[in-house]
């Protein structure tokens, strides 16, 4: 093995400094992980009613205060949801330029917090201290508003999307079909703000992204109808519900179509979050920074803010789509319904469940994060052309026959079930498989620096 | 939810509505009118909601807010009209022809509003507007108009490949 001189925290780091970061790292996780829980009295109209009924002492039907506490209870909902993007975006940039630096060989930001963990929030603090510019010649009402659209987009699709078993804003019957409606609101964005700015740079960075996110959604919208048509609902609850906790149980593996459906699902959201290989519309070598080259101070956060709270929208959508969501192994929807209760609140075991289901679904969501990230560093840009090929001569062509052969498949599914149990068994067998031969050819790939000196004093 | 909470949701929903719909016709800059449908288009989801349409909310806003209005944008845009040529007063003889042709409009709905007579919205079943019901009654009640429909989608797409390619 290589040899690594490695020094936690740095020698001569403030014990001060070393505590406040280590608290951040531990309460900011726990203050994520609760404020998602929140939500689930806040949304549940069941639990609203009993609080008022038993709490506050009212009849929930006849009283007048009953719409005021519905509406303060959204509002509460609202803020909490907002507040986790908000976070969780900023952590990913902090954890993005890391990596990033560990696999260009740098070090990367490192002074504020231990191993610069707090980061994101100097970052946030100056952006906003930051003037506010807007270019002479720009359409001023349209460039200020554009970033507004873009910030609508992401966090409307935040309503639909599940992080719990009963962790939800609203489990819509519509579903994944809202949240691919509401997206749409970013393109809307992009291209007014990279029109409004009335400079080269920012149109063609809009227009690029325009047509790179109109044609990836055709791809997108064909993969998710895969594990829509096996599930036979759109609502995000119960896709994952038709799912189940083991990894045989996923969609990803019950079928050779989905498995190939993820992928396509995957690269087409690569392409609509403008993430490298497909960042062909904020390529800095050609467009400055692309439409929003012209943004400063509070507006150009914004525009950060959505790209890294999308990471965690990417993730959790195919979490939810392909990987069995927040099923808990072991754990059938009559263990839900008994660990519950018969009260009017939930026993306090349903409460830590609902942690556990919080806690898987976070890991999924975060596994997939990192491999978009490693793949932002590893791959280089693609050219337009490829781009455009791509997704229209192999993704959609791809799309519509993973599709039409899910259509059979559920047919051969419901007439003979143990067809979908052996293919489900040989699909994760063949992908523990393909996993062990990854780490050992990683293993083997890190033996051949045995003879280097790894030098990681300076985190 | 009770009956004064959806006239509040309502209303909040309807005035944005309005103004951005006139915004559309008042708006100068077409890339402004073509904001104004955007948005208008978003509030009329929310009235869709309140109507128990979830379905048809979503779709009119992928449809028009998502892709009708970026080629819509695409071409405003590329136009590249200049503040000389927008002011300019050419049309006149057919903005009054538009002028009474929109009070002829009012007038008729307005009348036939009246002539209905005031009535009570119908209760709806639990599946009323989800993608079950409307999917059935597609695929049932209005099966040809949905598929004539289509090949009138798939007419224009051969007709786009026709107009783009010089030799097929």
């Amino acid at each position: 093995m290589a040899q690594f001189s490695f020094a936690f925290p740095k020698p001569g780091t403030k014990k001060l400094l070393v505590g406040a970061t280590l608290g951040a790292a531990l309460a900011i996780p726990a203050l994520l992980a609760g404020l998602l829980v929140f939500l689930v009295p806040m949304v549940n109209k069941p639990l609203l009613d009993a609080f008022i009924r038993e709490k506050l002492g009212h009849v929930p039907a006849t009283w007048v205060g009953t719409q005021w506490v519905y509406a303060a209870a959204l509002f509460l909902a609202g803020i909490a949801m907002f507040t986790f993007a908000a976070i969780t975006g900023g952590i990913f940039s902090w954890y993005e330029r890391r990596v990033a630096a560990r696999i260009q060989s740098r070090i990367g930001p490192n002074r504020v917090g231990v191993a610069g963990f707090l980061q994101w929030i100097a970052d946030a603090v100056k952006l906003l201290f930051k003037e506010d510019l807007v270019p002479g010649e720009a359409d001023a009402m349209l460039f200020r508003a554009a970033p507004y659209f873009v910030v609508a987009g992401m966090t409307l699709v935040l309503v639909a999307l599940p992080a719990g078993q009963a962790i939800v804003v609203a489990d819509l019957d519509v579903g994944i079909f809202y949240i691919l409606a509401v997206t749409s609101f970013i393109v809307v964005g992009i291209l007014l703000s990279g029109w409004s700015s009335n400079s080269k740079w920012s149109l063609f960075g809009a227009i690029r992204a325009t047509a790179q996110v109109v044609s990836y959604e055709v791809p997108a919208g064909l993969a998710i109808l895969v594990p829509v048509l096996m599930a036979g609902t759109l609502s995000t609850q119960g896709l994952i519900r038709a799912q189940g906790g083991w990894p045989w149980e996923w969609f990803f593996f019950r079928n050779p179509a989905a498995a190939v459906a993820f992928f396509i699902l995957f690269i087409s959201q690569l392409a609509e979050g403008n993430r490298t290989p497909f960042d062909l519309a904020e390529a800095e070598s050609e467009l400055v920074a692309g439409y929003f080259s012209e943004y400063s101070g509070f507006r150009f956060a914004l525009y950060f803010l959505v790209e890294w709270a999308n990471l965690w929208i990417i993730g959790a959508v195919a979490t939810t789509l392909f990987l069995g969501g927040w099923q808990i192994p072991g754990v059938s929807a009559q263990t839900w319904a008994s660990v519950r209760g018969a009260g009017s609140f939930p026993a306090f075991g349903w409460w830590a469940l609902q942690f556990v289901s919080l806690g898987i679904f976070a890991v999924k969501t975060l596994f997939l994060v990192n491999v978009v990230i490693w793949i932002r560093w590893t791959l280089p840009r693609i050219r337009i052309d490829q781009m455009m090929n791509l997704c229209w001569k192999y993704l959609v062509p791809a799309g519509f026959a993973a599709m039409l052969f899910t259509l059979v498949w559920q047919m051969v599914a419901t007439w003979a079930p143990i067809v979908e149990k052996i293919t489900a068994l040989v699909v994760f067998a063949a992908t523990v498989w393909v996993t062990w031969r990854f780490l050992q050819q990683t293993r083997k790939n890190v033996s051949l620096i045995a003879h280097e000196r790894v030098d990681l004093s300076n985190w | 939810m009770g009956a004064s909470a959806e006239t509040v949701l309502f209303w909040i929903f309807a005035v944005p509505l309005i103004a951005s719909a006139a915004g559309v016709v008042a708006a100068r800059n077409p890339v402004h009118a073509a904001m104004s449908l955007v948005s208008a288009f978003f509030w009329l989801a929310g009235i869709y909601v309140l109507l128990t349409a979830h379905l048809l909310a979503f779709v009119q806003v992928i449809v028009y807010a998502g892709a009708i209005m970026v080629l819509f944008l695409f071409v405003v845009m590329l136009l590249s009209l200049t503040d000389a040529e927008l002011g300019l007063e050419k049309l006149s003889a057919l903005k009054w022809v538009g002028v009474v042709g929109a009070a002829g409009m009012l007038v008729l709905v307005v009348s036939a509003l009246a002539q209905s007579g005031p009535r009570a919205m119908r209760a709806v079943g639990a599946d009323f507007g989800t993608v079950r019901a409307v999917g059935r009654i597609l695929f049932t009640q209005y099966l040809l108009p949905f598929e004539a429909t289509s090949v009138l989608l798939l007419v224009a797409i051969v007709g786009a490949v026709v107009v783009a390619k010089e030799k097929i």
